[in-house]
């Protein structure tokens, strides 16, 4: 640094950067800090789980490590009937969402309720814990707040998963594994715009719907059809399973690639499927050799097809 | 290369790290323009090898982006400062032992975080996609030796002032690992929310603004000058620039999610920010075109100087596109469209590529003291990349603005899915021919490496006659 010019011109640098650093770093964060969760973004978390991508508890992005969303009917303890209630189930170990761990992120009234009404604070990762969503009075405004149902009325994670059947289960935070991994969102979008597209593909997001989810997988590049809100429009599993498994066999022009192999070895009773077989059956159908398309096998209930689908149900 | 790495420091051959940086860009650049035209193959025809996890489009678009980005581009630059920083202080590069283990850890490193993506190990954070262990390989492996290997060069130069290229070179390196840092952070932190999408865009735009576009410019602030003999025209235009890039530059990152429920004066401020973009642009393209003044017959004979002002009239529509299509009155209508991938490769494929190679053809005939093997050949190539680029750039234009259309008319998204199917296969068939050059370039530089004509000591290689 021979030159007096370039100690100022070192220095001017780091002003210019450091200016540029505090107008887009330090202020939106503090803006975005400040937002109270809203009911949705509880939900969110609370199905997902802690991280949706790469973590401690999944490295190779299996789907481990994340709660059981379950529907109950009847309180797990007593078993009286209750109204039907959304419940998250945290098994033992099982990391919990940022909200849980930081509840400053929940923003202003939803964490004082969550802390001092719903305990949440008191869940313990080594023994697990059951969340639900619940609504209070905060400053005379209602806002939704996360109840840890296993310190308010003893619901314990084990207990819990096993007073529901299967079909009450879904693997939402394992079924966004999936989406995540296998690449859905470079076509799909998580983000109904917030100039156009509500009529088809529902309302946009608000500020407050994403708190303590991540990754929040927006996508940037839309080839396919928005999915925030699909099963709004589209509910039906066996829809869901055709297409997966082809999505030609349900819409001849789509460009989706197949996703048969997360089917993996074994179909829901446990018959071997025979891929090569259901291939060389559907390319007869495809040049009009068949009259109908091979039928598709019903997805094993630990099946990685099956997470996906309890995730695209989720979508809402 | 191997024998390099273990040598001392004085017995490398100068320009020997330049060397494998400036060939293994050429590997990576033809894999990963394969790896695009398969994609690009793949939604074009979507029965086009199934049923293999690895070979789904889903596992395979993050590998393409980032070994075109961090393989081909990121390497072209590092082989560029690593013979261009010397040369403009007068002196040696600081260490070529630290330059040689750069490059064999770049490949290493790169070769294995693809190979994660690739099986679908990954953050989820477009262009951030890889995990955090091998983002920290990247800073500290990967960037921090080549930066310290810059600045220390630029420290022992043995001129008195610094020419525009290097402040550029220097600034660039330590910005991009400040952005890699701070980009990071919701992974390494696991912060989440709108903070997590906002800081996804804020690398993924300022890796692109503070890295792949000042460096290119740097490049061809050497290039132009050297070739044509001319001065740069103007150094205080270079500045102008090179201050206008740190501003401008830096700040509009929210302009990638302006259909998302950010903070309305983020949005509006990134706008504004994003128009300004045009400063550094118009500043860069006018000094470089003045510079060519009295020499313009060189852009058809000379094939550094084709390759480097296409690339500079390149940054022309790609500017004009980019100022323009971030405001929020051309937003609503392109955003998430085929419109930003052609923009993505006019910047990427277009401007930059075109500035870079252009510094690979011209390094690797100094370095090598061989004149280039085969004009017939390098033109062969320029005419493939610009052709195939241009079909690219084309085919998706159109299909942005139909997918456009059918977003704002909200038509049955299966229709525009349809629709869009010819430029799908259009833009294959232009990536295609991308890619099919690269390879003849690759056979080029192999055959100058071994059968070029001898550059006799003290000439540059331009003022030698083309052979074939
Ligand atoms: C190559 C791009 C592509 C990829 C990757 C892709 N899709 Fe699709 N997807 C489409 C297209 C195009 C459509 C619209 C045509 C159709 O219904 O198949 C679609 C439709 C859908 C629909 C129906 C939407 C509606 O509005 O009814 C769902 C659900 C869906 N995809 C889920 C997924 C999931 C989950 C993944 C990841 C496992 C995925 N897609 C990966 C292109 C893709
Ligand atoms: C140096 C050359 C190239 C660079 C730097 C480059 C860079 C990129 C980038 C940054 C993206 C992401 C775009 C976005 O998200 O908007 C991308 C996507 C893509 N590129 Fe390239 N690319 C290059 C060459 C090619 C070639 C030769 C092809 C062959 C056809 C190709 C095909 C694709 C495809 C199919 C996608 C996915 C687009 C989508 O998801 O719609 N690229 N590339």
């Amino acid at each position: 640094m021979a030159f007096r010019e370039y100690k100022i011109g070192v220095r001017m640098f780091a002003f210019a950067l450091g200016s540029s650093m505090i107008i887009t770093l330090y202020f939106p964060s503090v803006d975005m800090a400040s937002v109270q969760a809203t009911e949705y973004a509880l939900k969110r978390q609370l199905a997902y789980g802690r991280i949706g991508g790469f973590s401690y508890e999944d490295p190779l992005l299996k789907g481990w490590g994340k709660p059981v969303t379950v529907t109950l009917d009847k309180d797990p303890v007593t078993g009286k009937p209750i109204e039907p209630t959304e419940a998250y189930v945290y098994p033992p170990g099982t990391p919990f969402p940022s909200g849980i761990t930081h509840p400053r992120i929940l923003g202003e009234g939803v964490e004082d309720l969550s802390v001092s009404v719903g305990r949440i604070s008191e869940a313990n990762k080594e023994n697990g814990a059951v969340f639900i969503i619940r609504e209070g009075e905060f400053q005379g405004q209602t806002v939704a707040y996360i109840e840890n149902a296993t310190a308010t009325r003893g619901w314990q994670a084990q207990t819990t998963l096993a007073a529901v059947s299967d079909d009450a289960r879904q693997y939402v935070g394992s079924g966004k594994i999936m989406f995540v991994r296998e690449g859905c969102w470079w076509c799909h979008t998580l983000l109904p715009e917030q100039t156009q597209d509500w009529q088809y593909f529902g309302a946009p997001p608000m500020l407050g719907d994403f708190n303590g989810e991540s990754p929040t997988a927006f996508g940037s590049d839309r080839k396919a059809p928005d999915l925030l809100h699909v099963a709004s429009r589209n509910s039906s599993r066996e829809w869901m399973k055709l297409h997966f498994f082809n999505p030609r066999l349900v819409q001849p022009h789509s460009i989706m690639p197949r996703y048969d192999y997360l089917w993996g070895e074994v179909d829901a009773e446990g018959n071997k499927i025979d891929y090569d077989r259901w291939r060389a059956e559907y390319d007869e159908y495809v040049e009009g050799k068949r009259v109908y398309p091979p039928e598709v096998p019903e997805p094993h209930p630990d099946s990685e097809a099956r997470k996906l689908i309890d995730f695209m149900m989720f979508l809402k | 290369m191997l024998k390099y790495l273990f040598m001392r420091n004085e017995d490398i051959p100068p320009g020997t790290a330049a060397v494998f940086f400036g060939f293994s860009s050429i590997v990576w650049f033809v894999l990963g323009t394969g790896l695009g035209s398969f994609n690009a193959a793949k939604l074009a025809f979507p029965d086009f090898v199934t049923g293999i996890e690895m070979l789904s489009f889903g596992h395979m678009r993050q590998v393409h982006v980032l070994a075109v980005i961090l393989g081909w581009i990121s390497m072209a630059f590092a082989m560029t400062m690593m013979y261009i920083t010397p040369a403009l202080g007068n002196t040696k590069l600081w260490s070529e032992k630290l330059g040689v283990w750069n490059c064999a850890l770049w490949n290493i490193g790169l070769a294995l975080g693809l190979f994660l993506l690739w099986i679908g190990i990954s953050s989820g954070r477009e262009y951030s996609d890889l995990i955090w262990p091998v983002d920290l390989v990247v800073i500290f492996g990967v960037l921090f030796p080549l930066g310290l290997n810059v600045w220390m060069t630029i420290k022992n130069r043995r001129t008195q002032g610094i020419y525009t290229t290097n402040w550029f070179f220097g600034a660039a390196v330590f910005m991009v690992i400040v952005v890699f840092l701070v980009g990071n952070t919701p992974e390494f932190f696991n912060l989440t929310g709108l903070t997590e999408a906002y800081l996804t865009w804020w690398f993924a735009h300022n890796v692109l603004g503070l890295w792949i576009t000042p460096v290119a410019a740097a490049i061809s602030y050497y290039v132009v000058p050297k070739v044509t003999g001319n001065p740069l025209y103007s150094h205080r235009i270079g500045h102008l620039h090179f201050w206008s890039v740190v501003v401008f530059y830096s700040t509009p990152a929210a302009h990638h999610l302006m259909a998302a429920p950010l903070p309305e004066w983020l949005k509006s401020f990134a706008s504004v920010e994003g128009v300004l973009i045009l400063v550094p642009a118009i500043a860069f393209v006018s000094n470089l075109l003045l510079t060519m003044t009295g020499k313009w017959r060189m852009f058809v004979e000379n094939i550094e100087i084709k390759y480097t002002i296409t690339g500079v009239l390149l940054a022309i529509p790609l500017n004009v596109q980019g100022g323009f299509q971030q405001t929020r009155a051309i937003n609503w209508y392109v955003h998430g469209t085929g419109w930003i991938v052609a923009h993505a490769h006019l910047a990427l494929l277009g401007f930059s590529t075109f500035l870079e190679a252009a510094a690979v053809y011209y390094g690797l005939q100094v370095l090598l003291k061989r004149k280039i093997y085969s004009l017939a050949l390098a033109n062969f190539h320029y005419w493939m990349l610009l052709i195939g680029f241009s079909i690219y750039w084309i085919s998706m234009t159109i299909a942005g603005l139909i997918q456009g259309a059918g977003k704002i008319y909200e038509v049955p998204y299966i229709d525009v899915v349809i629709a869009e199917h010819p430029y799908m296969i259009a833009r294959w068939v232009g990536g295609t021919l991308v890619f099919i050059g690269n390879i003849v370039w690759l056979y080029n530089m192999y055959k100058t490496a071994v059968a070029g004509t001898p550059i006799p000591a003290g000439r540059l290689p331009h003022e030698l006659a083309y052979e074939r």
